[in-house]
C-alpha cells in the first residue's frame, strides 16, 4: 500500500463503523435498562450475571457440564450429520446433473421431502432410533442434505459445455473429466451448498437435543436451565450458540474466497 | 498425416424437425496446410470443425484421420473455442500442462514441457497467473499453447479471435503464423472474415448458407508475409467477397 494508513481512531469514527455497531449498543442499552425496570432475573437478568456465566465458560453448570464442554458434545454431533449428508448428496447431486434418467429418478421424490422442516422428523427418529446419538444424526443429516444436494446439482449444471469438451479433445477419460474438470468447476458451488448445509445442521443440532431424554449438548443445556429457571445460561448458551454458528460460517467465507476467487473473477 | 472429410452431411433434428445443416461436404487436407473454413453465420462451419474434432458424429459420410475414421476425440486433434475455455481454477501453466496431465505425465516433466510452449506464445513468466488476470488475447494464447502442447497433427481453432478488437486480433493473427510456422501442424480455422482468411490461409473453403455445401476452394498464392496494403491482397480478397455477396443475394 504506498498511501498513509490512516489512525484507527478516523476509521472508527467513520460514518459506516457507526452505522454497523449502532443497533448493537442501542439493544445492549435497552436490554439493561429493561432488566433494571422488570428487576425480575427469571424473566430478564441483567448483562452483568450473563457476562459472569460467559466469564467461566469451562465451569460445571447444574452438574450438566460446562458451556464450552457441551458445545463441542453438539458440534461433533453436527460433524457426524454433516458428514454423512456431505456424502450422500454430492454425489447424489452430481449424478442427477449429469446424467437425465438418475434425475428423473429421484427428482419427485426429493420435490416431495424438501419441503418437510427438518424437526417434523423428530416424532419418526425417536421412534425409529429411540433417544441418542443416531435420531440426533438422522435428523441433522436431514436439515444439510438438501441445500448441499441442490447446491451440487445446481454447480454442476452451471459447468461450461466447452470446458468438458476441451477436457475430452485433450485426451481426458470420463473418470479424469468428473475429477479435474466438473469437480473443480463446481466447487465454489458445492461449498456455498456445505456452508448453508452446515449452517442448518447447526440450527437442527440444538433443537434435537432438546428433545427429551437427551443429557448432554446446547440445546440440552439451554432446555435444564429453562427448567431450574436459570435465563442467565439459557443467554448465554444462546450467544455461544450464535458465537460458534458466526465462527464456522467464517471459516466457510475465509476458504471460500482463497480457493474460489476465479467464480467472481472470472468473467 | 492425413486428413479426409468424406462426404459429410449433418442434420439435427429438433421435435421432430429435421433441419440440414451441412451437405455433401468432400475436403482433403495436406499436411501442414492452414486452411480457413469461411461463410456466414449458420452454414455450419463450426459444425464442420466439431465433426472433425469428434465432438459431434456426422449424419452421413466419414473422417478419416490416417486412414482411421473419427469416432471421438482423439489426441490427433486439438479444438481452440471461440471462449478461449482455460480452466479458470488453474493457473497459465497447468492450463497449459492439461492435456499432459491427462496423459498421466509426472508434475515437473510437463511443467518443464508446458513452459516450452509457454515460451512460444511469448508469455514466460505468466505461468503462475491466473486466467482471468489476463487480457482476452493472451487467455486465447494460453488456449492455442494448451491446444499444442499435446502436439497433435491438426489445430482446430473456432472463430478465435472474434472476440477481440481489431488490433489484438491483427497480431494474434501474426503471431498464430509465426507459431504455424515453427511447428508445421496442419491448421483448420474457421472465421467469417475474409480478410482474416485472406491473411492467413493457404486455401480457403468458402461455404454456401445453410445447408452447407462448398461454393468453391480458393487457393492463395500471396508470398507470406502478405501485405494487407498490396493491390494483389485487395484482388484475392474482393473475389473471395464477390463469392460470399453472391450467395446472399440468390438466397
Amino acid at each position: 500500500m504506498p498511501t498513509e494508513k490512516p489512525h484507527w481512531w478516523h476509521r472508527i469514527l467513520s460514518k459506516t463503523v457507526l452505522l454497523k455497531i449502532a443497533l448493537p449498543i442501542i439493544i445492549i442499552i435497552s436490554w439493561q435498562v429493561l432488566s433494571v425496570l422488570i428487576d425480575n432475573e427469571f424473566i430478564l437478568p441483567s448483562i452483568g450475571s450473563v457476562l459472569y456465566v460467559l466469564s467461566k465458560p469451562f465451569a460445571d453448570i447444574l452438574g450438566s457440564g460446562s458451556l464450552v464442554g457441551n458445545a463441542m458434545i453438539s458440534l461433533g454431533r453436527v460433524l457426524i450429520g454433516f458428514f454423512i449428508a456431505a456424502m450422500l448428496a454430492i454425489p447424489l447431486g452430481i449424478g442427477m446433473a449429469r446424467n437425465g434418467k438418475v434425475h428423473d429418478f429421484f427428482d419427485s421424490t426429493i420435490q416431495v421431502f424438501r419441503p418437510i422442516p427438518p424437526l417434523a422428523w423428530v416424532p419418526l427418529a425417536l421412534a425409529w432410533f429411540r433417544i441418542g446419538l443416531l435420531s440426533m444424526v438422522f435428523i441433522i443429516a436431514i436439515g444439510a442434505f438438501f441445500p448441499i444436494l441442490l447446491n451440487t446439482l445446481d454447480g454442476v449444471k452451471s459447468i461450461k459445455k466447452t470446458w468438458i469438451e476441451v477436457a475430452h479433445t485433450l485426451g481426458a477419460k470420463e473418470r479424469q473429466v468428473l475429477v479435474k474438470v466438473i469437480l473443480p468447476g463446481a466447487a465454489p458451488t458445492i461449498w456455498t451448498g456445505l456452508r448453508v448445509g452446515f449452517g442448518i445442521a447447526w440450527m437442527c443440532v440444538v433443537a434435537a437435543e432438546m428433545m427429551p431424554g437427551t443429557n448432554s449438548g446446547i440445546g440440552y443445556l439451554i432446555i435444564t436451565s429453562y427448567n431450574w429457571g436459570q435465563v442467565q445460561v439459557i443467554i448465554a448458551g444462546i450467544i455461544v450458540i450464535g458465537i460458534i454458528g458466526l465462527g464456522i460460517d467464517y471459516l466457510f467465507k475465509i476458504v471460500e474466497t482463497k480457493k474460489f476467487m476465479w467464480r467472481e473473477l472470472d468473467r | 498425416m492425413t486428413l479426409t472429410v468424406e462426404n459429410i452431411s449433418k442434420e439435427f433434428e429438433q421435435r421432430d424437425v429435421r433441419s440440414p445443416a451441412l451437405k455433401s461436404i468432400h475436403l482433403e487436407f495436406e499436411e501442414k496446410e492452414f486452411i480457413c473454413v469461411l461463410g456466414p453465420s449458420g452454414c455450419g462451419k463450426t459444425t464442420l470443425l466439431r465433426i472433425i474434432a469428434g465432438l459431434e458424429n456426422p449424419t452421413s459420410g466419414t473422417v478419416l484421420i490416417d486412414g482411421e475414421v473419427v469416432t471421438g476425440p482423439t489426441s490427433r486433434t486439438a479444438m481452440i473455442f471461440q471462449d478461449y475455455s482455460l480452466f479458470p481454477w488453474r493457473t497459465v501453466l497447468d492450463n497449459i500442462a492439461f492435456g499432459l496431465e491427462m496423459k498421466g505425465i509426472g508434475e515437473e516433466e510437463r511443467h518443464k514441457m508446458a513452459g516450452h510452449y509457454l515460451d512460444l506464445i511469448g508469455l514466460c513468466g505468466f505461468g503462475k497467473n491466473f486466467p482471468y488476470e489476463l487480457s482476452g488475447g493472451m487467455r486465447q494464447r494460453v488456449a492455442v499453447a494448451r491446444a499444442l502442447a499435446i502436439d497433435p497433427s491438426v489445430l482446430l481453432m473456432d472463430e478465435p479471435f472474434g472476440a477481440l478488437d481489431a488490433q489484438t486480433r491483427n497480431m494474434l493473427q501474426k503471431q498464430l503464423l509465426e507459431i504455424w510456422d515453427k511447428t508445421k501442424k496442419t491448421v483448420i480455422f474457421v472465421t467469417h472474415s475474409v480478410d482474416e482468411a485472406v491473411f492467413m490461409a493457404d486455401r480457403i473453403v468458402v461455404l454456401t448458407s445453410r445447408p452447407g455445401t462448398i461454393k468453391e476452394v480458393v487457393t492463395i498464392d500471396l508470398p507470406r508475409p502478405r501485405d494487407r496494403t498490396s493491390q494483389d491482397f485487395a484482388k484475392v480478397r474482393r473475389y473471395v467477397l464477390g463469392l460470399i455477396d453472391e450467395q446472399q443475394f440468390t438466397q
